[in-house]
């Protein structure tokens, strides 16, 4: 009987740092959105907090994106 | 086109798999979404049907083996596979019954396995194969799945622990549909394939396509119809395991949860590794329920779906074995399997309809125990 460690492995590592990537960068722009709500409800604009979330959610979309462009392709 | 009454009972039986297969699969997108209420019961179901049906227009990768390799495909005969998918539809309407979660494309197989036994022996069945492509897989993927989803629920929760809870909330229920939306199309390209993978071998080995054709567009038509139909009628049952018995979801980890699921299945699909959809989003949600402190997860609803896990080959190959003797008795014999196949769906309907669950029993306000993320 043969398995395929190799792959099995890959296919492992592969989810694993693009989740932890994923999670962690949506994690952060919703760090950065709660900064710029918590900013303008003082007063403040909260530019930061909300480039910071802006560029995130940007990155996951991209991200999606490749998703669907492997699902269709 | 002449089909022969066979053809005619495949093409049939294909197809009322295809919408078991949608019922049973839509838990694997959508219960997450459902029991934080990130969408509402039908419109999650919507979405998903909506995307099923897309999802079988736009891969051009159909399968172009029944059973991949599992048994001889020279042996698989059209009364092969109407025994095959008859042990398969029963399996997923038992499962569905029970509310738990599992494999249709393990349930076909084992249905195929069964029937090419008895119709042409035990040589025909490739049992290495039947190791790697289904066992190995079907422990494989829970795990892994579950791991990532586990380590993707500390970081969300690490990162997230301290800020405003109400932007938190909203915001990962935002992310939560696109990542359940990526679930739903991955898996329209995958399964309803294989239906339209099952009716066009059928076609060219009775005589009525040339080999190598490509799927005519009423069977891409149909079977993606088939299996959206059945991904809108919602298997609440299912979802309400899925959503809601495993552990209780709250936003962050329902995101983790479905994002893992969604990078797994496009990970496995494309580096070679096959895995089993169904495992991956089981495993994602009890990963998600670990991975958030105190949060519970229920181990005997999880061992009883491990034990459906287990059995799906053996209980599939045994009705498609029965099937494929009873169907080899010629018409009538094929006939008696038709007209059983009906009567036990009707029973296994009926019955379900004593202890129904319905689109307002998987939401978050729906258990008073459930919290609000």
């Amino acid at each position: 009987m043969h398995i395929d460690w190799g792959a099995l492995g890959t296919v492992f590592v592969v989810s694993l740092v693009v989740v932890v990537a994923l999670c962690g960068l949506f994690a952060v722009g919703v760090r950065g959105l709660s900064a710029r709500v918590a900013a303008r409800e003082a007063g403040v604009q909260g530019t930061a907090g909300l480039t910071t979330a802006v560029l995130c959610f940007a990155v996951c979309t991209a991200v999606i994106g490749y998703g669907v462009y492997l699902i269709v392709g | 086109m002449d089909f022969s009454l066979i053809v005619i009972v495949v093409i049939l039986a294909s197809l009322a798999f295809d919408f078991t297969n949608g019922f049973h699969d839509t838990a694997n997108a959508m219960a997450t979404s459902i029991a934080t209420g990130a969408l509402k019961p039908r419109v999650a179901v919507s979405i998903s049907a909506v995307l099923n049906l897309v999802g079988a227009f736009l891969s051009i990768q159909v399968a172009k083996t029944i059973s991949g390799g599992l048994v001889n495909e020279a042996k698989i005969t059209p009364v092969v596979i109407f025994a095959g998918l008859a042990g398969a539809i029963v399996w997923n309407l038992l499962t569905w019954l029970f509310g738990l979660p599992s494999s249709s494309s393990h349930a076909l197989f084992g249905g195929l396995i069964g029937a090419t036994w008895i119709a042409a022996g035990a040589s025909a069945v490739n049992f290495t194969q039947v190791v790697q492509k289904v066992l190995i897989p079907a422990v494989a993927s829970p795990l892994l799945a579950g791991f990532v989803a586990m380590i993707g629920t500390v970081m969300v929760y690490k990162i997230t622990a301290a800020l405003r809870q109400d932007v938190v909330s909203k915001s990962f229920k935002t992310g939560q549909v696109l990542s359940a939306s990526l679930v739903s199309l991955a898996h329209g390209t995958n399964d309803a394939q294989k239906t339209m993978g099952v009716i066009t071998l059928t076609l060219i080995t009775s005589g009525s396509l040339a080999p190598g054709s490509s799927p005519p567009l009423w069977v891409i038509l149909a079977s993606g119809l088939a299996i959206a139909a059945g991904t809108y009628s919602g298997g609440w049952r299912i979802i309400q395991t899925a959503g809601k018995k495993i552990t209780d979801i709250r936003t962050p980890q329902g995101f983790a949860a479905e994002t893992s699921s969604a990078v797994t299945i496009l990970a496995s699909s494309h580096l070679g590794f096959a895995l089993s959809t169904t495992r991956v989003t089981s495993g994602g949600i009890i990963g998600s329920g670990i991975g958030r402190k105190l949060a519970e997860v229920r181990w005997g609803v999880a061992g009883r779906m491990a034990v459906a896990w287990l059995l799906t080959l053996p209980a599939t190959a045994l009705v498609g074995a029965v099937a494929s003797k009873v169907s080899s008795w010629g018409t009538a014999g094929t006939t008696l399997v038709g007209v059983l196949l009906v009567v036990v769906a009707l029973g296994i309907y009926l019955w379900s309809r004593r202890s129904p669950v319905t689109p307002d029993d998987v939401t978050e306000s729906a258990a008073p125990a459930a919290a609000i993320a």
